[in-house]
């Protein structure tokens, strides 16, 4: 009995970083619109600061000190981000400022171990509640004890931050409507610098708060921002309340899953979160939203087939796609079949995002399972390569359809938060479940036939599905299915009024993306002989994300040279330094901030512009950012 | 003049709405903007306190051009903006919703208080503590007047304050009207109803498809039923 209760503190304890980062997000949200996706690396950036001045100042006064001026550092470091990135883009559509601040996570990442180096570090333990403290033969931290106080009393003090102050009641009538609040002579910009330091002070507070329990290292980002997600989920974005209740649930799911389901723990944390999505789609204790801002529409040309001379071109360009093999080296042919498969991962993304209107921050998920469902069909039940390759995309298709059928339940940030978790779910039980996945060490030996084992052959194979994907779903969007996914974009309720059945449309189209992502993982699974978490992994992701944006949201294939261009850069640049996550997460903000419509949709609007010499300061394109809202 | 407005074009996206709107609004004054549904009094008005992005024209304010200026910067100069929907913060109780609209004292604009608010509509006074969201629509106009009137504005946009209001209600909204002007607050006011608009305007102006096509004083208006048949529905 007494370790149960243990097992209970110790979840608490857990929680109150947890409170902390998850409270930030959501004040943050109610004001600016905007999920901060940065919001894990503020929390990972007040460690590392934390952990430096703790080991230089000494005695409690410099490790408490050491504490708060590590969270005020990081708030002031919020404020610069806020000022020079985020006003912006608090103008543009949603899915820009989630890449934004996944950029800025990007560099951060980097940034740290540049300055902190690759190691763990562990840091001091908090002077006064070094001890443990005995509970019937069972130890419980006194520095748990301490963070156990902590959450309640944070909670109190931003209740009557938000109840009792001026700010608090601006914040509040911001939170519900910023344009009134500016009509009464108050300074948004202000508002929202103010609330933005306090939502990364909270985070940094967390990750300083950290240190004595755990080391601190260069992947906390990640781990803590997934497990937010589940709570702003669980809990409902925009409530403190949420956050707190949300914070203490999954920290004990956490805390006890681990006692019945060792290996995949987080499976119970899913299922919880499931329950509560079906029951209450905007969270325990959230709002439901109005529809939100839309991933871009229709600003640059409306869409329409290829007419005959274009497609004369796509053929012409894919015709000269496969002479590589006459001239080019197995390196080269190598690189081909992997840009190939980029395109198909690429295009399965592009489909879901810009025909159905739901950005998946986790597409990755179903590009690995299909690999990992190659290697298993190859490696276990020894299937030669054609039928691992038709039935492997399956397991894509089935992850696709069980997380897909919960995650079109929602739309706009919440879809993103919640394929993204989705994916680390995935991810993690990839990693965990060494048994069957192979943990970190993977599956190797996936071989192709003979048939296909030269790179020429496998080249030309890659390139061929990817043109048959591309031609689908291509076909697809011009299909009576495609116009009803696109009338689910533009407007969900209108769309409902003329009997469209939203909800399963767009399950249909994450089953399709889902399935396509995996016949490219599947490929993939063979070109590199071998399957790895990381195939699933966020960083996957948000290449895919990177590959769609850079071709052009509002494009119909926009995707493909998006593809080419950013998986040729993407193997350069990993050749020429090891900083890439900085140049791409710098890359990435680049793009949303100056080039938001893509290679693609520049080139149309140059295109346009020549052909109707539109008259100067066009509402249209004079703004491309704010015209999209 | 307290407000000169020249030359006003806004759109909305690649709509064209307002065509070279043209008014003025002496010191103390209260003019009317009449004009049918759609015919562009409520653009006019969020072009003014720079709601609309793309708008373009000079607006003088107290003699100083804030065409240019963010929202909060020509309302903190003392122009007063009540919204047609009234956006009332739902959440928030009346007390917090006055608030939010508290700005300090102005040497040129009468000074309003809580609780001269709250005699001036006794209603709120008794509902301090209730949030926005529960309270009927005459309750919510007159707090989003008063909301903006916690501001101390020496002119005040009034964006059809009669809208959906018994006429009981009415009543009271002309007194409360009066009242203000009274006090020396400037007002503009855009209406549909023309009976409302008389009981408390000294000129008027008639908007109709975004283009100014009658301005007057309310006899010059009333000599001439042709333009008033042709331009308002009674
Ligand atoms: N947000 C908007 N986007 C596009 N068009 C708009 C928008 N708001 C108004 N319009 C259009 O602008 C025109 C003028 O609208 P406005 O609201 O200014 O009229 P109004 O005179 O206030 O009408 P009402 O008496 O109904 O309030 C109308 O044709 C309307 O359809
Ligand atoms: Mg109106």
């Amino acid at each position: 009995m007494a370790f149960y209760v243990v097992q209970f503190l110790t979840g608490l304890a857990s929680a109150a970083s947890l409170f902390l980062v998850a409270s930030g997000l959501s004040i943050i949200f109610g004001v600016t619109r905007i999920v901060n996706f940065a919001h894990g690396a503020f929390y990972m950036i007040g460690a590392y600061i934390a952990f430096t001045l703790t080991e230089r100042l000494s005695g409690t006064f410099g490790f408490w000190g050491g504490i708060v001026i590590a969270a005020l550092a990081v708030a002031v470091i919020g404020v610069i981000v806020e000022m020079v990135l985020l006003r912006r883009i608090y103008h543009a559509p949603e899915l820009f400022q989630l890449l934004a601040t996944f950029g800025l996570t990007l560099m951060v990442e980097d940034l740290v171990v540049l300055i902190w180096g690759p190691d763990d570090l562990v840091g001091r333990r908090a002077p006064g509640f070094k001890g443990a403290i005995d509970f019937f033969g069972q130890n419980i931290p006194s520095y748990d004890l301490f963070l156990i106080v902590l959450s309640p009393v944070v909670l109190g003090i931003l209740w009557l931050l938000f109840q009792r102050t001026r700010w608090g009641v601006l914040v509040r009538a911001a939170t519900q409507d910023r344009d009134m609040v500016a009509a009464l002579g108050v300074n948004q910009k202000w508002l929202f610098t103010s609330v933005f330091a306090v939502g990364v002070f909270l985070a940094a507070l967390g990750g300083a708060l950290q240190i004595p329990r755990d080391a601190v290292h260069h992947a906390m980002d990640l781990r803590i921002i997934v497990e937010v997600f589940v709570v702003v989920v669980i809990g409902g974005l925009g409530s403190i309340i949420g956050a707190f209740v949300a914070a203490v649930l999954v920290s004990e799911l956490n805390a006890f899953g681990i006692l019945i389901f060792p290996k995949i723990s987080i499976i119970l944390v899913f299922l919880v979160m499931a329950a509560v999505l079906i029951v209450r789609p905007w969270g325990l204790f959230g709002k439901p939203e109005a529809p939100a801002r839309k991933t871009p529409g229709l600003t640059v040309n409306p869409w329409r087939p290829l007419t005959s001379n274009e497609r004369l071109a796509a053929l012409a360009a894919l015709v000269i796609a496969a002479t590589l093999p006459l001239f080019a080296g197995n390196y080269a042919l190598t690189v081909g079949s992997e840009i190939a498969i980029s395109v198909i991962f690429a295009v399965s993304l592009h489909f879901l995002m810009s025909v159905g209107g739901l950005a998946s921050f986790g597409h990755a998920a179903y590009f690995g399972l299909g690999a990992y469902g190659v290697a298993f069909l190859a490696k276990m039940a020894g299937l030669p390569m054609i039928v691992c390759l038709l039935l492997g995309p399956l397991l894509g298709c089935m992850g696709a359809a069980v997380f897909g059928f919960f995650a079109v339940q929602l739309s706009g940030v919440y879809f993103a938060m919640l394929t993204l978790a989705f994916a680390q779910i995935v991810w993690s039980i990839a990693f965990q479940w060494v048994s069957v996945t192979g943990g970190d060490n993977g599956i190797l030996g996936v071989w192709p036939a003979s048939w296909a084992a030269s790179p020429s052959h496998f080249y030309w194979l890659s390139l061929g599905v990817a043109a048959l994907v591309t031609i689908a779903l291509r076909a697809m969007v011009f299909s009576p299915f495609g116009y009803a996914l696109r009338a689910t974009r533009d407007s969900l309720l209108r769309s409902e009024a003329v009997g469209i059945n939203a909800k399963s449309i767009q399950w249909t189209a994450f089953v399709i993306a889902g399935t396509t992502a995996g016949i490219g993982g599947a490929l993939f699974a063979y070109l590199k002989g071998s399957v790895f978490p990381d195939n699933l992994g966020i960083s996957l992701s948000v290449d895919a994300l990177v590959m769609v944006l850079l071709g052009g949201v509002e494009t119909v294939s926009g995707a493909v040279i998006g593809a080419i261009v950013y998986k040729a850069l993407n193997i350069w640049l990993v050749s020429q330094t090891d900083l890439s996550k900085l140049v791409l997460g710098g890359f990435i903000v680049l793009i949303v901030v100056v080039f938001p419509k893509g290679i693609v949709g520049m080139l149309e609007m140059l295109a346009q512009r020549r052909r109707k010499a539109s008259p100067p300061g066009s509402p249209l394109l004079a703004k491309p950012i704010e015209s999209a809202e | 003049m307290k407000l000169t407005v020249q030359d006003l074009n806004s759109h909305y996206g690649p709509a064209h709405i307002l065509f070279d709107i043209g008014f003025e609004v002496g010191e103390g004054e209260v003019v009317a903007l009449l004009g049918r549904n759609g015919a562009g009094k409520s653009t006019t008005f969020r072009s003014i306190v720079g709601l609309v992005a793309q708008r373009s024209g000079r607006i003088m304010f107290e003699g100083k051009d804030v065409s240019a200026r963010p929202t909060h910067e020509i309302v903190r100069d003392g122009l007063g903006y009540v919204p047609e929907e009234r956006r009332i913060f739902t959440d928030l109780t009346v007390e917090e919703n006055l608030e939010v609209g508290r700005q300090p004292k102005r040497p040129n604009a009468p000074h309003w208080t809580r609780d001269k608010l709250f005699s001036l509509f006794p209603n709120l006074g008794e509902m301090k503590n209730r949030p926005g969201g529960r309270m009927s629509g005459g309750e919510q106009q007159m707090l989003t007047i008063a909301r903006t009137l916690m501001g101390n504005p020496s002119l005040v946009l009034l964006d059809e304050p009669s809208e959906g209001l018994s006429p009981k209600i009415v009543e009271q909204m002309v007194e409360a009207i009066l009242t203000m002007k009274k006090e020396g607050v400037s007002i503009v006011v855009s209406e549909q109803n023309l009976h409302f608009a008389r009981l408390i305007s000294d000129r008027a102006y008639i908007i109709e498809r975004g283009r100014i096509c009658f301005g007057g004083t309310m006899a010059e208006l009333d000599a001439r039923p042709d333009i008033r048949d042709a331009h308002l529905s009674l």
